[in-house]
């Protein structure tokens, strides 16, 4: 693989259990900055529950036990860091957009505010910034002190991308950000993708193959909890090394 | 076995004709209900408008005289007329104290409400619930019993004011208990509602528990909670017999909260029952009942306005 890339998450040994059940079975594998990392695989074989385990989502569920770790730029993201700083640095946008019932300003100043920036000045500009980011800012510049709740679906979950880059974090999680939406929206979602990876490092979980081949820089493949193949995107999709990733990722499965 | 079958095959038979009938009987007696209801309502309305207004159209005082004015002397015959008929002593009474009553109660229920969702929701579903329920369902005499007996000279040993512990505060005091279990439970189901999509995404942006409460879920809550302060306000403005044990009935404006005066509801409670029909003071009190009338009416409206532009926030 290519060395000269920087790792972000350093995934060692990875087990995950809901009460008795477990749900990640010994997932090692890291992932590299400024890429895009796909996460592909039938329906519960673990992607968002892999992913959620990336900015501690799971802290918020009853009942998850977790062992193995995982390091953000060689740092136990469980032992040494604090959940709240590291979803800070590692956020997460849903398969459902769920911008906020308030203002479209409002939803991305929110990240900014908690962040303690008071200074109206300052939080105009992190606002138009952010949403320039997030390519929707010709269409809500007008608009900005209406409920986001009017917005499309597409533009909803455009919205919420930009409230994420609001934050300055530096790594974006992303459960299937397009499921919810049309073609063109998630086209747009897509470019978007490709776009902030300049930026930022993103791990995104699809259900579509075509989405992942395009955009994405290296995929893993779940299978009922396993991690099955890590490679490329481009090895990965022309030529798999195992039989059942061979089998998903032609549609014989899953 | 057999004859068993051969029963259902028959009700089955019959079971299309009895649905339509039971269909047809049920709604009809549900539809004649309804508009029951909604006669009821209206009839009340009106002949409060008729009673109420004869203040002004029989007795000629103006609608401002008794509104404002302080001068309570209204003749209790059917052929006299001439006095005062100013409730504003009245009034102030009902606004002042149901207006403490909401300032002492929101801060605790708005508490409470979260404390039962959000903060440890098991208890919430299993004590405080109950506990809540038990207290809508005490009589508002029982209220009244424990203020006068309990509250009252509480407040005259601590304060020591000139006309014993009967005061604005007591009946304030007394208002916000007996609110408290409906802002509480209204104000918990809309916390409740607020969708968790909104708790997720805040919580995946690295938000505290705190923050996501008071900047996401409040907010999100925040028209139900309204619902459910003015849902409240308006029961306060209803109660008469706890409020009448413990102000103290006197007819003067209060000059601290510590002082007694009176309101709409003790007042007409008091008065309405040997006044003489169709005089002077009994028509003065049917206006003072239409004003009350008038006031729930102007809540409900709000709680309409508020519901309405939720609705098309979502839509
Ligand atoms: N909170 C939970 N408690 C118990 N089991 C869970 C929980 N969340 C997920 N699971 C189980 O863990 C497995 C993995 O779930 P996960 O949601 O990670 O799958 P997924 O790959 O994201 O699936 P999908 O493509 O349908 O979103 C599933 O079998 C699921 O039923
Ligand atoms: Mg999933």
């Amino acid at each position: 693989m290519d060395t000269t890339k920087n790792i972000k998450f350093n995934v060692q040994s990875l087990n995950l259990f809901y009460g008795d059940f477990q749900a990640l079975k010994d997932i090692s594998f890291t992932i590299y900055e400024n890429e895009i990392t796909a996460l592909i695989g039938p329906s519960g074989c673990g992607k968002s529950t892999f992913l959620k385990t990336l900015n501690r989502m799971n802290d918020l569920e009853p009942n998850v036990t977790l062992h193995g770790s995982i390091q953000l730029d060689s740092q136990d993201i469980n032992k040494d860091m604090d959940a709240i700083e590291l979803r800070k640095r590692v956020s997460m946008v849903f398969q459902q957009p769920n911008p906020f019932p308030k203002s479209v300003y409002e939803n991305v100043a929110y990240g900014p505010r908690i962040n303690g920036i008071r200074k109206k000045a300052q939080l105009d500009e992190i606002v138009e910034h952010s949403l320039r980011q997030a390519a929707i800012w010709e269409e809500v510049k007008d608009r900005l002190h209406k409920s986001a709740l009017g917005l499309s679906g597409g533009q909803q979950q455009r919205l919420c991308i930009a409230r994420t880059l609001a934050l300055e974090p530096e790594v974006i999680l992303m459960d299937e950000p397009t499921s919810a939406l049309d073609p063109i929206s998630t086209m747009k979602i897509e470019d978007l993708a490709s776009e902030l990876k300049k930026n930022y490092t993103i791990v995104i979980v699809t259900h579509n193959m075509q989405q992942a081949s395009r955009i994405s820089d290296r995929t893993a493949f779940f299978l009922l909890g396993n991690l099955v193949e890590y490679d490329t995107t481009i090895k990965l999709f022309s030529q798999p090394s195992d039989k059942k990733t061979e089998e998903y990722i032609t549609g014989r499965f899953g | 076995m057999a004859s068993q079958k051969i029963n259902t095959l028959s009700s089955s038979k019959n079971s299309t004709f009895q649905k339509i009938k039971n269909e047809y009987f049920w709604r009809t007696i549900i539809i004649a209900c309804g508009l029951f209801i909604i006669l009821l309502t209206l009839g009340i309305g009106f002949f409060l408008v008729v009673k109420g207004t004869g203040t002004f159209i029989r007795m000629h005082h103006t609608v401002w005289e008794f509104l404002f004015s302080s001068d309570w002397s209204p003749f209790d015959s059917t052929t006299e007329s001439g006095g005062g008929v100013g409730a504003a002593i009245y009034i102030f009474g009902s606004i002042s104290t149901c207006t403490l009553a909401l300032l002492f109660v929101t801060p605790f229920s708005l508490a409470s409400a979260v404390l039962m969702t959000e903060i440890t929701p098991n208890a919430g579903v299993k004590l405080f619930q109950p506990a809540i329920e038990i207290f809508v369902g005490i009589p508002s005499v029982v209220y009244g019993w424990i203020g006068l007996t309990v509250l009252v000279p509480f407040i005259k040993q601590l304060f020591h004011p000139k006309m014993g512990g009967y005061s604005v505060l007591a009946a304030s005091i007394v208002l916000a208990v007996m609110i408290f279990p409906t802002i509480t439970t209204v104000s918990a189901d809309a916390i409740r509602s607020v969708s968790s999509e909104y708790r997720k995404a805040a919580y995946g942006m690295g938000s505290t528990r705190w923050q996501v409460l008071y900047k996401v879920v409040i907010p999100a809550a925040a028209p139900g909670i309204l619902t459910g302060v003015i849902l409240g306000l308006a029961r306060a403005f209803g109660e008469a017999l706890a409020v009448a044990m413990v102000i103290g009935k006197t007819r003067a404006f209060p000059a601290d909260i510590l002082s007694p005066t009176n309101n709409l509801t003790a007042a007409i409670a008091s008065d309405m029952g040997n006044s003489a029909n169709g005089g002077e003071q009994n028509l003065a009190l049917w206006t003072m009942a239409l004003l009350l009338f008038i006031i729930s009416v102007f809540f409900i409206f709000l709680i309409h306005i508020i519901s309405g532009k939720e609705k098309k926030k979502h839509a």
